[in-house]
């Protein structure tokens, strides 16, 4: 991330300026249309077969020809297949799609890639209980950089402030709003594990969300029909719900977007971290690894003998969370 | 040809019948539709703005909806308490409830189906679970099975005495050798039907207070309880307010099946109860939360108390009959074992298994105006529904609806 604007406190900084354009890019949004009564019925008629709704939008701008384009092109998107079972063209096809509504609704352009894994890797993650000082810049990187919600405030990270002596997540408070690090506690921080055995992709009725082959768990949001089972499912508290239209306003959307992970998405369907798959998958760190001031977090190829992870995996006393459940979290803490 | 042409005949005659009636009748049907435009103007807010208008979140993700689909699963189940004395056992006591018992089963399917669609946060995308033209996770996913079984079991209900109201309609006597094998089938996936929805929730490790084994017989223990006593309660108002006259020893049998239901229930309550608290584990917790609250929170106590005591006086006065012989408490049993097993499925299970949150966070949920306007539409929905069934069945089976040569119009009688 350029910048790290956090603020100290729990919150997806620098949001709060409203009133700001509402963005309404993910594919449901139909209704670009402003409430007119001609088309209450009409609008009942989409916002029934969409599900999503109407949302006002701020592109009233457009030529009819545009119009037209972006009918054929939201048609296009709503009869798509499942992402997993596109062909690749299929996969170019829809991002292109994507990238030329996107324009069509704000006049800006954006990237996104349909990158697939490669091979002979796999993802894992490191937590060092040790260094982390609960400054939550890695929850406000996240956010900016995966383009969550801001009314709702959604994050996928969550930091749970320790008093020492204990891992007792029940005694632990992850809503602190006092000066870090607080006297007498430590810090760990909580996402989706990325499980190498994920409940979530199990129960999933249409298999709108399933492991990519370098270990990274991805949801498809245009196939997800938001039925929350992966929610009840996950034991992690890894999943996130849009409850509502999610909304980020224009200059603050990052535009370097995959379709498995940062594109926009609409009301009524789930996500989750990605482990930053647009930025892992061109050989970057994650935004939270990256946003890190105390270098708590080690990201990494676990199949890679040289990685800075599997160092950390091969040399430190590694756990991980419930592994009772036997879900195998890809997502290690350890200790200096 | 034939066949489609009686069929378009027995529809017009039944639309026409459901529109006649008593001023009472047309009264009730008022109140439903009010109930259910009530419902459709809820249920618009909720498309329009999202779940963010009802009560759930983040921690407890299902909640009113989820609760009602899972206690209605049970109310179909229960049907089938009624089909199999009847069509296989040739026990003719219940053979005037029958279609009752079938009619009710279809409407809480629809009912079924209804409040699983509202829960959805994309209904538009529910194509995505046709087998074949969406891509469905069969067998891994407990929710796919639900989908197949609950359409199945509807489907069965709609032939098995749909075919049995044609023959009748024609004044034929219906083929056992046709109906017989389909009322088999509906017994097993009666069966089927409630221990599907079970697993979907005890196939769950991360919450541990559905992960039991327990669970799948209590869901058929309370739903062969719950779904009888609302047919009781039925046949008794039907009884009371037509000319079907129900026989007095169907009561006794459905009260019997009630009985034995609601205590089988009661045993594995306080098995559950020993094991909660017996040796309290960190498992537990959602037990204590439900109980006796959390952390100062004790939104779902008095709910859990309230149908403690609903079933266990229902169950008493219940098995007090069963001595005493006299059934005069019966409809009174029947509604508090109703309320209680309603309670039960929903504050008493679905909720508290999200409390406390993976973490241990205690958020409680309360449902919103909306989500209570959504629900009591579809409870509207499922009540104008049964009321149209009932209504042809009993005018059919009274011999007042006929076919007629085409041509003639069938007289439709009240």
């Amino acid at each position: 991330m350029e910048e790290n604007n956090s603020c100290g406190h729990n919150c997806s900084c620098g949001s709060k300026q409203e009133p700001a354009p509402i963005n309404d890019m993910g594919f449901s949004q139909t209704g670009d249309a402003t409430t007119s009564r001609r088309g209450a019925l009409k609008k009942l008629t989409l916002g029934l077969l969409t599900g999503a709704g109407m949302a006002s939008t701020s592109c009233s701008v457009v030529g009819a020809d545009d119009v037209k384009e972006k009918g054929g092109l939201q048609w296009d998107e709503f009869f798509k297949k499942n992402y997993r079972v596109m062909t690749e063209k299929e996969q170019k096809d829809t991002v292109t799609r994507l990238e030329r509504l996107y324009e069509l609704n704000t006049g800006k352009k954006i990237s996104v890639s349909s990158k697939g894994a490669t091979d002979n890797v796999l993802y894992g993650y490191a937590f060092n209980i040790s260094k982390c000082q609960g400054y939550m810049d890695c929850v406000n990187a996240c956010v900016e950089e995966n383009n969550q919600d801001r009314n709702s405030e959604m994050q996928y990270i969550r930091i749970h402030e320790h008093k020492n002596g204990q891992i007792n997540f029940e005694l632990a408070k992850d809503d602190y709003y006092h000066e870090v690090p607080a006297e007498g506690h430590f810090y760990m921080g909580t996402q989706c594990f990325h499980c190498e055995n994920p409940p979530c992709v199990d129960v999933c009725p249409v298999k709108a969300t399933w492991k990519e082959e370098d270990g990274i768990v991805v949801i498809d949001y245009d196939w997800c029909i938001g039925c929350r089972y992966c929610m009840a499912a996950c034991p992690y508290d890894g999943r996130r719900f849009n409850w509502q239209q999610p909304e980020v306003p224009e200059e603050e959307v990052n535009k370097d977007q995959h379709y498995l992970g940062n594109r926009l998405r609409k009301n009524g369907v789930m996500e989750k971290c990605t482990f930053c798959i647009q930025r892992s998958r061109n050989g970057k760190n994650p935004a939270c690894v990256e946003a890190c001031p105390t270098g708590a977090r080690i990201f990494g190829n676990i199949l890679d003998p040289k990685s800075e992870i599997r160092w950390v995996l091969e040399n430190k006393k590694v756990f991980r969370l419930k592994e009772d459940l036997g879900t195998e979290p890809k997502f290690w803490y350890f200790m200096d | 040809m034939n066949q489609l042409r009686i069929f378009r005949s027995l529809a017009k005659d039944s639309i026409s019948n459901a529109m006649q009636g008593s001023r009472s009748y047309h009264t009730w049907m008022g109140v439903l539709t009010f109930f259910m435009l009530l419902g459709a103007y809820c249920y618009y807010q909720q498309l329009s703005k999202g779940l963010v208008v009802t009560g759930m979140h983040d921690n407890v993700s299902w909640g009113l909806y989820i609760s009602n689909f899972t206690f209605l699963v049970g109310v179909a189940a229960a049907a089938v308490m009624l089909v199999m004395p009847t069509y296989v056992l040739k026990d003719v006591d219940f053979s005037k409830a029958v279609l009752i018992g079938e009619g009710l089963a279809v409407a809480a399917l629809i009912m079924c189906l209804a409040f699983v669609t509202v829960d959805l946060g994309g209904p538009g995308r529910a194509w995505h679970l046709i087998p074949g033209i969406g891509l469905f996770n069969f067998p891994q996913s407990m929710l796919a099975w639900d989908v197949i079984v609950l359409n199945g079991y509807l489907f069965i209900n709609i032939t098995i005495p749909l075919y049995i109201l044609m023959s009748r309609y024609q004044n034929k006597e219906p083929n056992k050798n046709f109906y017989i094998p389909g009322a088999m089938i509906s017994v097993f996936w009666a069966v089927g039907i409630h221990m599907v929805t079970a697993f979907l929730y005890a196939g769950l490790p991360a919450r541990p207070f559905w992960n039991s084994s327990l669970l799948g017989p209590r869901f058929l223990a309370s739903a062969f309880a719950a779904g009888p006593a609302l047919i009781i309660i039925i046949l008794e108002v039907i009884s009371r307010y037509t000319d079907y006259k129900i026989a007095e020893k169907s009561f006794a049998k459905l009260a019997m099946v009630v009985t034995v239901a609601a205590q089988v229930n009661l045993i594995m309550l306080i098995s559950e109860l020993f094991k909660e608290f017996y040796a309290q584990t960190h498992h537990s917790l959602s037990a204590v939360y439900l109980f006796f609250g959390l952390h100062g929170k004790t939104g779902l106590v008095p709910w859990t108390y309230a149908s403690l005591t609903l079933n266990v006086v229902a169950t008493a006065i219940l098995t007090m009959h069963l001595f005493i012989k006299s059934y005069r408490w019966l409809t009174v049993a029947c509604v508090c074992l109703f309320i209680g097993i309603w309670i039960e499925k929903g504050m008493g299970l679905i909720i508290p298994g999200f409390i406390p949150g993976s973490w241990g966070d205690i958020v409680e949920y309360v449902p919103s105006w909306i989500e209570v306007g959504v629900t009591i539409g579809i409870w509207a929905m499922g009540a104008f529904i049964f009321t149209i069934l009932a209504k042809s069945a009993i005018s059919i089976e009274m011999g007042r609806m006929r076919y007629k040569e085409k041509g003639k119009e069938a007289p439709a009688a009240g």
